[in-house]
Parts: C-alpha cells; sequence; structure tokens
C-alpha cells in the first residue's frame, strides 16, 4: 500500500522540482493532482479544464458501470462502447474503481484525499457525507485541500433535494422565456449551459482557493449551483429587469436574438442562406440596402419600440438577394453583420483551422477519436494532450496497486 | 481573507467580455482598476438597455463593473502614456481586449510589458485569435454565435438558425480569460514568473459547444437537426423539452416515454416501448405527449410525475422565480447603487466560499474617479522611484 501513495506522489515532486529549478514554460498546473467524484457533465467539465491547464485528474467510478454519463448515446455515437459525450468530458483524464459504499474502501479513498490538491463533488447534498467524502471529512485528513462542490439549486431553501438537472434549473431561471419566438413556448438554450456556466464557475473558485492554499496554506469550501449559474449568464438583462420596474421580457415576434437588443439585431433568411445583424440605426441600414420604408424610422426610440414591425420589414427585404450581396453592401461600410455558418462551413474556413481547436485523441488499446480543445492559449500554445477519456479503473493498479 | 487579496489587476477593456473576467477577480478579492479614456469612457457607460440609467451610467455597465476603480487616462498623450507604463510595472494581471495589434503599437504589448515586469500575467481578449485572417472583423456576440453554428442548435426545425438569446460569447470567453489568469497566478506562486493568456470569442464558443462537436466529428459530420416542435436540445431524445399544460408550461427532461406514458395515463404514449424511437420519432412523441398534458393543470402532473421521480419542473418568469423561498433562500441579491437614494439592485458572483463571510461590493466608479488617487498611491509622477525598482 505504502508504494500506492507513492504512485501518487511521485508526479507531483518531481514537478515540484522542476518548476523551482527550470526556466523552461510549464503547464500553469502541473504538479496539481485532481480527484474527480463527479458524473455527467457539470463537475466533469470543471476538472477537464483543471486537466487541460496541466492538472493530473483521477476519476473515481463505481466498479462496472462507472460515471453513467459513459452510456448518454447520442447520434448513435459509440466509440470504444463509451459515449461521443464521455469522451468529450473526461479526455486527459485517469480512472480507479472504488465502491464507496464499501467500508473496505475508506481506507483507499482517503488515502487519495491526503494527496490529492483539489477534489470535486456534484452529489444530492448529503449524499458526499453519507459516503465520507465530504469536505469535512476531507479536511480533517486534508487541511489545504480544494473542495469544489456542485449542486443544482444551493444547500438552503426548499428546492435542495430536486434533482439538478439543466433542462429543470434552466425552466426554473427565467432563461427559457429569452429565448425563442414570442409566439413559442419558453424555449430553451440549445445546449446545457446550466451546467457548462456552473462548470466553469466552479473552476474559477478552485483555481482562487488553490492560489491562496498555495499562499497562505489553507483549504476551501468553494460551491456553486446551476440556479446561480443561470442567473449569473443572464445578469446583464436580469439585473435590468430588477432595476426597470420589474418588466417581464418580451421576446421578438420574429427572429428573436435577444429581447432587449432594438431592431434589427436578428438572424434573417435571405434569398439562398441568412445573414446576422447586429447592431445599427435603422435609417443607416435602409439606405445601405435599398429598402424605402426602413428611412422613416428616424427616431432612435424606434428600434425599441417598433422592433418586431421593423425586424419584419427588414425580414421582407433581404429575402431579395443572396446573403453574398448583403455582406458585400453592408462590410464595406462597415455594419455589424456576418454569414451563418454550420459546423460544416465553419471547419473548412481558413480562421477555423488558424485557431487550432480541434486534436486527435487516442485510448491505451489504440483507438483514436478527435474532439476540440482548450480554448485558453497559454504563453503562445494552445494546450493539447493525445490522452483520451479512460475505461473504467484503468489506473486502479498505477494508483491504488491493485 | 478572499482568495485573491492583495493582487492588482489593470483592465484595459470594454463592454462585456473583458469586464466581466475582471469582474469575476474582483469579486475573488482582487483589487481591479479601469484604464478608460478620458470623456467617454468604457462604452457600456452609454449603453442603455430599457432605458436603465443610474447616476448617469447605463445600469449594466454597473453590475459589470461593481468592485472596480477607475483612472482616466489618455494613452495617445505620452505623458499619460508614461504614466500608464508606471503602473504596468506594478500590477499582478493585466487583460486587455483590443483588436490585435493595438496594444503594441501603444508600447504595451506583451513583449514590452514582459520586460518592465516579469512576474505580470497578461491576457489577451479578442474575437477570433490573434493570427485568424478574420482578426479585422467584428468580435461581436451576435457574429460569432452566428459563425460558430451555435444558431443551429437552437429554435425549432422550420425556423431560421436561432442566436442563443443572451451574449453566451462575451460571457463564457470572460470567464475563460478568468480561469487562464487565475491558472497563471497559481503557477506563478511556484515559478515567480508570469505568463499569457489569450482567449477569443470564437474558441470559447466552440468550447461551448464542445460535448455536441466532438460527436459530429466522430459521427460521420452529421449535421445536428433541431426537433420540429418545441426544441430543447438538438441531439436530445423525447420527452425532452418544454410542454404547454392547461394553465402554463413543464419541463420534462430525460426518461423513459413508456413510463411517462403510464404515468400520464395514455396508452398512446406508452405505446412508444422501443427506446430507439424516442429518437428516432422524437417530434411524432413529444406532439403525443403534447395533447395529453394540455388538459391538466401543471401541479396536476408536476404532483403525479415527482411522486414516481420523474424529472420534471414547472416554468418560471423571473417574477415567479423570485417569488419563491427557494430564490430567497440564496441571498443572491446585492444593492450596488452610488447613493442609497434610488437602490441599485444586481445578483451576487455565484461562487461561495462555504463558511467565510460574503461581503457587498462597492458601487462601479465614475469615470475617472481615482485617477490622482491611484498617481499617488503609486508613485506614478515619481520617475526616479520607479526606475529604480
Amino acid at each position: 500500500m505504502t508504494d500506492n501513495e507513492m504512485a501518487v506522489s511521485t508526479r507531483d515532486e518531481i514537478h515540484t522540482d522542476a518548476a523551482t529549478t527550470s526556466d523552461t514554460a510549464i503547464n500553469p498546473l502541473e504538479g496539481v493532482t485532481v480527484l474527480d467524484l463527479g458524473q455527467f457533465l457539470s463537475a466533469p467539465s470543471a476538472t477537464l479544464r483543471l486537466a487541460d491547464l496541466g492538472a493530473r485528474v483521477i476519476k473515481v467510478e463505481r466498479p462496472g458501470t462507472g460515471d453513467i454519463c459513459r452510456k448518454l448515446y447520442i447520434s448513435n455515437c459509440v466509440i470504444d462502447t463509451d459515449s461521443s459525450l464521455f469522451h468529450a468530458i473526461n479526455r486527459n483524464k485517469e480512472s480507479v474503481a472504488i465502491d464507496l459504499k464499501q467500508s473496505t474502501s475508506k481506507p483507499i479513498i482517503e488515502r487519495l484525499m491526503r494527496k490529492a490538491n483539489i477534489m470535486v463533488v456534484n452529489y444530492r447534498p448529503g449524499v458526499a457525507k453519507r459516503l465520507g467524502v465530504d469536505y469535512e471529512s476531507a479536511r480533517s485528513i486534508n487541511p489545504r485541500i480544494v473542495y469544489g462542490e456542485i449542486t443544482g439549486y444551493g444547500t438552503r431553501g426548499p428546492w435542495v433535494q430536486r434533482p439538478g438537472q439543466d433542462l429543470l434549473a434552466q425552466a426554473l431561471s427565467g432563461i427559457c422565456w429569452l429565448n425563442g419566438n414570442a409566439d413559442q413556448p419558453p424555449t430553451p438554450m440549445g445546449l446545457s449551459v446550466g451546467d457548462l456556466f456552473a462548470g466553469q464557475h466552479l473552476v474559477q473558485g478552485i483555481l482562487a482557493g488553490l492560489f491562496r492554499a498555495r499562499r497562505e496554506g489553507v483549504g476551501a469550501y468553494v460551491q456553486v449551483n446551476l440556479l446561480e449559474s443561470l442567473l449569473d449568464a443572464q445578469f446583464e438583462v436580469f439585473t435590468t429587469y430588477l432595476n426597470d420596474g420589474r418588466r417581464e421580457p418580451v421576446r421578438s415576434s420574429i427572429n428573436n436574438a435577444n429581447p432587449f437588443i432594438d431592431a434589427p439585431y436578428g438572424i434573417y433568411s435571405t434569398k439562398d442562406g441568412y445573414l446576422a445583424l447586429a447592431m445599427v440605426p435603422i435609417p443607416t441600414l435602409g439606405k445601405l440596402i435599398g429598402c424605402e420604408k426602413l428611412l422613416s424610422y428616424t427616431d432612435p426610440s424606434d428600434g425599441h419600440l417598433k422592433r418586431d414591425e421593423i425586424k419584419q420589414i427588414v425580414a421582407q427585404h433581404l429575402l431579395t438577394e443572396p446573403t453574398a450581396h448583403w455582406l458585400s453592401i453592408l462590410e464595406s461600410a462597415d455594419v455589424w453583420c456576418s454569414d451563418v455558418y454550420t459546423w460544416d462551413k465553419l471547419m473548412s474556413t481558413q480562421a477555423f483551422k488558424s485557431l487550432d481547436m480541434v486534436q486527435t485523441v487516442r485510448r491505451r488499446n489504440g483507438v483514436t477519436l478527435q474532439t476540440t480543445c482548450c480554448p485558453i492559449v497559454i504563453d503562445g500554445t494552445r494546450p493539447t494532450s493525445s490522452v483520451a477519456a479512460p475505461t473504467v479503473g484503468q489506473d486502479d493498479i498505477a494508483i491504488l496497486g491493485r | 481573507m478572499k482568495p485573491l487579496e492583495g493582487i492588482l489587476v489593470l483592465e484595459f477593456c470594454q463592454y462585456l467580455a473583458g469586464p466581466s473576467a475582471t469582474l469575476r477577480l474582483a469579486d475573488l478579492g482582487a483589487r481591479v482598476i479601469k484604464i478608460e479614456r478620458p470623456k467617454t469612457g468604457d462604452g457600456s457607460r452609454h449603453l442603455i438597455l430599457e432605458g436603465c440609467v443610474s447616476d448617469g451610467d447605463g445600469v449594466n455597465f454597473h453590475n459589470i463593473n461593481r468592485n472596480k476603480e477607475s483612472v482616466a487616462f489618455n494613452t495617445k498623450d505620452p505623458h499619460d502614456l508614461a504614466l500608464v507604463k508606471r503602473l504596468v510595472a506594478q500590477a499582478d494581471v493585466l487583460v486587455e481586449g483590443f483588436r490585435p495589434g493595438v496594444m503594441d503599437r501603444m508600447g504595451l504589448g506583451y513583449d514590452d510589458v514582459r520586460t518592465m515586469n516579469p512576474r505580470i500575467v497578461y491576457a489577451s481578449i479578442s474575437g477570433y485569435g490573434a493570427l485568424s485572417p478574420w482578426a479585422h472583423k467584428p468580435g461581436q456576440d451576435l457574429l460569432v454565435q452566428s459563425l460558430s453554428g451555435l444558431a443551429w442548435l437552437n429554435g425549432n426545425d422550420e425556423q431560421p438558425p436561432m442566436p442563443f438569446a443572451l451574449s453566451v460569447a462575451d460571457s463564457y470567453t470572460g470567464v475563460h480569460a478568468a480561469e487562464g489568469i487565475l491558472a497563471c497566478l497559481v503557477r506563478r506562486e511556484l515559478t515567480g514568473r508570469g505568463g499569457r493568456v489569450e482567449v477569443s470569442l470564437l474558441a470559447s464558443v466552440i468550447d461551448l459547444q464542445f460535448e455536441v462537436v466532438t460527436t459530429y466529428l466522430n459521427d460521420g459530420h452529421k449535421r445536428p437537426h433541431r426537433s420540429t416542435f418545441n426544441n430543447a436540445h438538438a441531439y436530445l431524445a423525447a420527452p425532452y423539452g418544454i410542454y404547454q399544460t392547461a394553465d402554463g408550461y413543464i419541463a420534462l427532461a430525460m426518461g423513459s416515454v413508456a413510463h411517462l406514458g403510464e404515468l400520464l395515463g395514455s396508452a398512446k404514449v406508452a405505446s412508444y416501448t422501443n427506446e430507439n424511437e424516442w429518437f428516432t420519432r422524437r417530434d411524432e412523441i413529444k406532439h403525443a405527449i403534447q395533447d395529453v398534458l394540455k388538459n391538466e393543470t401543471t401541479v396536476h402532473w408536476t404532483g403525479i410525475l415527482e411522486k414516481a421521480d420523474y424529472w420534471c419542473s414547472d416554468v418560471y418568469t423571473w417574477e415567479q422565480l423570485m417569488a419563491s423561498d427557494a430564490f430567497k433562500a440564496l441571498d443572491f441579491l446585492q444593492d450596488v447603487s452610488r447613493d442609497s437614494k434610488q437602490p441599485l439592485l444586481t445578483t451576487r458572483c455565484p461562487i461561495t466560499f462555504a463558511g467565510e463571510p460574503r461581503e457587498d461590493s462597492r458601487p462601479a466608479p465614475r469615470l475617472g474617479e481615482s485617477t490622482q488617487k491611484i498617481i499617488d498611491e503609486f508613485h506614478l509622477e515619481e520617475r526616479e522611484e520607479v526606475a529604480a525598482q
């Protein structure tokens, strides 16, 4: 068992040495060890970012099935028995299989907690305590640990036991009343933005806690929840609501893009495709695209008060010519506009290639897949790693010695 | 003690992406100074939504810039520029959001600044990346969403591509900038050296889509298909979505369609027992579910479904949310008005450090209100002293 401890700690020590003796650039979180007890998207997306930035991330999974996300298949996309989602979220991580409900697991998880700098969970409130992996247990073993927790609705109040699921949190956060057209039911954002923002907020809190741990030698218990993160994502428009007499947002009846922004803001159909138009004075737009009806909207408040009427006119007019025609006119007048791309189109552009956002990762059995990279460039280099998501317990021998 | 106490951040940004990154650093305890141009300042001071103004600045300027200080310097004036450089020499973090090349022309590019201050963490926020052939394009939120493929995930299938109805590109990029900065500060504690952080709206919006883009990259580049009816997620099967009831709405997350049919007492919905069809016949199934749900109230359905632990929820407006005890329990609002005459309510930082006090923010600064104070405090007029550092 002592050997196992070595396995976890060696890397820390090596990299600590390297960091203090070498001038060469190192990944920002080199030498940091993270225990990821999370499942699905929110917490694992947080540890993914820590891995991108150089941390060693060890997933603690239940033996056999592991993270339930492994089986959440979409688009019939199964890669070496795991879902494409699982692969995307868990690249560049290791995995140990530990049944936290077994009392024999206690010394094993405690040893890992002692060696970890960071630990992340996304259980419903109360579960971590039952399993002996709550903050108090972790701190009693490792006072400097930075412990991150994601819940659905916080740790107090009547909703704490509700399922912290993305769509349900979106439904309660008011965000669905911003999205889609006025004649549609409240429309959720077409991605799990609650999970995603909460995961990123957790990264911010954890990194701030880790910074302080290095300076001051103290740990931290960082908490985020889906509901607050969704409100933070809406903080501009929600703050407007709080201070404008609490008028509920009114979505546009046509091509809604942001209920708080004036016409013509939105995406429009053209003769052969689409055109996105951001902020531009209405008469200026009318003159440029040769639409006489728009010239009379000279009052600056028209864009707000007559938003949908104006957008209707713009929509009718833009149908008369192809996207390239409108772009050539508007771009040369420095109007904020653009084509609207699919992923196919985007990925065929030099602009996409210059970002260098796609990498190939490989499992130990040779299976490869393509996925995205870290969105943050550090010291002029986009961090990459060819390590694919782990199989359940693939690192048991190296880390646990069994 | 807050985590970032003692860290000095200089912000050369306006609008949302950059200022939201430094707002988070301020929330976490850093001292943030906005470097603004005299007279006009940050453009968001003048960006007024719904006529919402407080003490001369747009309300959103207040909430994005709470807890910060402001100095007004004209960087085109050599004297002011020299003062700015002396301040940069003493900072821990610099965040800039100019188009690529602008900071270099002022002598404030990364290589210049690193020479003055090797410990600095220098972050740049751009629309498309400094080396992009699109580097000259406006890095505006809606345009980046439109180019990133994101709009094809949102709204219903027969609609044009629908942007996410928020500035998610700006917000997410700001989050990533703060992460990169924090990671470099962590490293600096070991190495003593600063670092360079670059984020772009386009890369961040691709990261926002990373799960489904990865699926697309490995499923033979199949295009996403939004649901034709009540779309909620292009890749998820029925019943995922929001439905109308007799008196409002209900959200249904992932679950068995057949089980749902039993719970709703609908033989038709219950007849969809083949799990594969929940995706391939998604729209037809969703219509069948809608036909049942519209007959009874939201409370009726949530009562039945919650008892069976079926993932569902009412759908709230902000007003309904704020009336709930759950919202009150979060204690998530604060007043950041400059004077107490007219309250200016906004949200708090969504990150809590349990067991540590959560303080109210200071209000957002008036343009240049700390210029002289900062000149004195950091000895910006005293050339020799700075040169000696």
